[in-house]
């Protein structure tokens, strides 16, 4: 049984299981408030499966990409309620939870996840389709873009069905890292998908004051 | 829980320092802080962004630090305590996402408590002796690179009141823009006492901000660095247009007294004229020795008790954060819900969100 935090679009806090699948699930799409909501996602999700932390066998993290502030509030409740109880971190990248699910309801072949990055760009991923196993194969990306850029002839994934999502579903999140576990596929590094440096320029030096 | 003497785990993430403390009760267990100064050296100043990253990187490590320092388990975790505000937004929300998730993860109560607060509440972890525990009620100036602020702690979990703040720049930024101008790095702080050391605090009269009469009626006790600033600079521009050398000694010496002068003689008539006879100094400018040797002639010859925490509990910290916490715990108060968020601008008269 996993806890699963994606906050790389909305908050998604969700307890799954290998066998009982999504056992709960709490989900909000406001982009704002990932810090006011994060503590009662997690306690409502663990509250609703009948679970304590003891009985976890990890927490995973999506580790984005996503818009720096919100994204950060996740991997650092994951990263730390995983301490807490002892348990392993399970990073995975968001964008391939989205693409589980699209294959998970009856969706096939190729695909390009999109989601927004603000300051008027966005992220992508590019998959092939799913594996045997039901796991989604991201071939390209995660990837920054101006969104004319996606729709442009030398996008090398510009044919793609493209899947714009708003949301990142922790349940997806969840049982994508229980089944790509059994697989034995491995989980992606634990850091943070931002995709893009702070943006700060060095200082050139004080300004003059007087005339 | 223990409510005598509770095991509190603080976390504070307000700006460039991810800091975690662990107290029993008032007793100090462990004060762990990775600083994210130096990647903010080639920019001047705090970048905020940065700050985050490092926090989100920090924070684990930081955490294991600090329990085995500590030497306890985090099993053993009576409450969690982290600043919920005031300080940068995106910063504060990493300790936040963490705090919360610690607490459920060890089913503890949280406490989101005042990062300003939380300066006065390190008071009470010093154990060197500079007089016993902190007595109410007290004045309180809390100078750094974010803040200045000064504070009639009447309790310090239930009355807490702010007689003035800076209304521009915080004191420490100012001495960062002023080491800019005079081509010292970055942390400002330290180089202008270095550079002062040899410099004369008379040769040069800058403005001190807010102290004209016009002014007191109605910043009595609010401070202002941004003219300064814009002083000095000038200063400095005539100085180097009629090619003139510029003495940066005594323009470091004469600004460091015009920052000092001006916050300690507001701190001093503040402690005057509400009789109160205590001051306690906190935050990183703390570090600043003209402002220690100022802030001890002028209380002593006020007849006010100065207090000044050793230098690690000044700097923004997590034991102080666990402290208050702890305070918390022992007058009794409920724990925060799990809602609260981060609040960039929390008034200091919300000592618990
Ligand atoms: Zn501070």
């Amino acid at each position: 049984m996993l806890l699963a935090i994606d906050t790389s679009a909305g908050t998604s806090v969700a307890v799954v299981d290998r066998d009982r699948g999504v056992i709960a699930e709490r989900s909000t799409a406001d982009t704002m408030r990932h810090a006011e909501i994060i503590g009662d996602g997690i306690r409502e999700a663990l509250d609703e499966a009948g679970v304590t932390p003891r009985d976890l066998s990890g927490v995973v993290a999506g580790m984005g990409p996503g818009p720096f502030t919100g994204l950060r509030v996740g991997i650092a409740a994951a990263r730390v309620f995983a301490l807490g109880c002892g348990k392993p971190l399970l990073p995975l990248v968001s964008h391939d939870a989205v693409a589980f699910g699209h294959y998970r309801s009856g969706g096939a072949g190729e695909l390009l996840v999109v989601t927004d990055a603000r300051r008027r760009e966005l992220f992508w991923s590019a998959y092939s389709g799913c594996d045997p196993a039901g796991l989604p194969v991201r071939i390209d990306g995660p990837g920054l873009a101006k969104p004319a850029a996606l729709d442009d002839a030398a996008f090398p994934h510009v044919a793609r069905k493209r899947l714009d999502a708003h949301t990142v579903s922790a349940g997806d999140l969840g049982m994508l890292a229980e089944l790509g576990h059994l697989a034995g596929r491995p989980f992606a590094a634990n850091e943070p998908l931002y995709l893009r440096s702070p943006d700060v320029t060095v200082s050139a030096g004080p300004k003059r004051v007087g005339q | 829980m223990n409510h005598h003497e509770p095991l509190v785990l603080g976390i504070e993430t307000s700006c460039d320092e991810t800091g975690v403390g662990i107290v029993r009760g008032t007793t100090l267990l462990a004060n762990t802080i990775a600083s994210s100064m130096a990647e903010h050296a080639r920019f001047g100043g705090v970048v905020p962004e940065v700050a985050a990253r490092a926090h989100l990187e920090e924070i684990v490590p930081v955490i294991n630090q600090a329990v085995a320092t500590a030497g306890i388990r985090l099993a053993d975790v009576d409450a969690v305590a982290v600043t919920s505000g005031p300080g940068l937004a995106g910063a504060l929300m990493v300790g936040v996402g963490a705090a919360k998730a610690l607490a459920l993860a060890l089913d503890t109560p949280i406490y989101a408590v005042n990062h300003l607060v939380g300066h006065v509440g390190a008071d009470l972890l010093d154990t060197t002796g500079s007089g016993g525990p902190l007595e109410y009620p007290t004045i309180a100036l809390l100078v750094s690179g974010g803040h200045t602020s000064l504070l009639l702690v009447r309790d310090l979990v239930s009355d807490v009141e702010l007689l003035g703040e800076t209304i521009d720049d915080a004191a420490g930024e100012a001495f960062d823009k002023v080491a800019r101008v005079l081509g010292l790095p970055y942390p400002g702080g330290p180089e202008i006492d270095r550079a002062a050391a040899d410099g004369d605090p008379r040769a040069i009269r800058f403005p001190r901000g807010l102290s004209l009469p016009k002014d007191m009626a109605k910043h009595r006790y609010d401070f202002s660095f941004s003219g300064l600033k814009t002083a000095v600079a000038r200063w400095v521009e005539q100085r180097a247009d009629a090619g003139e050398p510029v003495p940066v000694a005594d323009v470091a010496a004469s600004f460091r007294e015009a920052v000092v002068d001006v916050l300690l003689t507001k701190a001093v008539a503040a402690c005057r004229d509400y009789g109160v006879p205590r001051l306690l100094l906190g935050g990183g400018v703390v570090a600043n020795a003209r402002l220690r040797a100022v802030a001890i002639e002028r209380t002593d010859a006020a007849g006010i008790a100065l207090r000044i925490p050793p230098l690690s509990l000044c700097t923004d910290n997590g034991a102080m954060i666990a402290a208050l916490g702890a305070q918390l715990v022992m007058a009794g108060h409920a724990p925060s819900t799990l809602s609260f968020g981060a609040d960039s601008t929390l008034p200091v008269t919300d000592i618990q969100a």
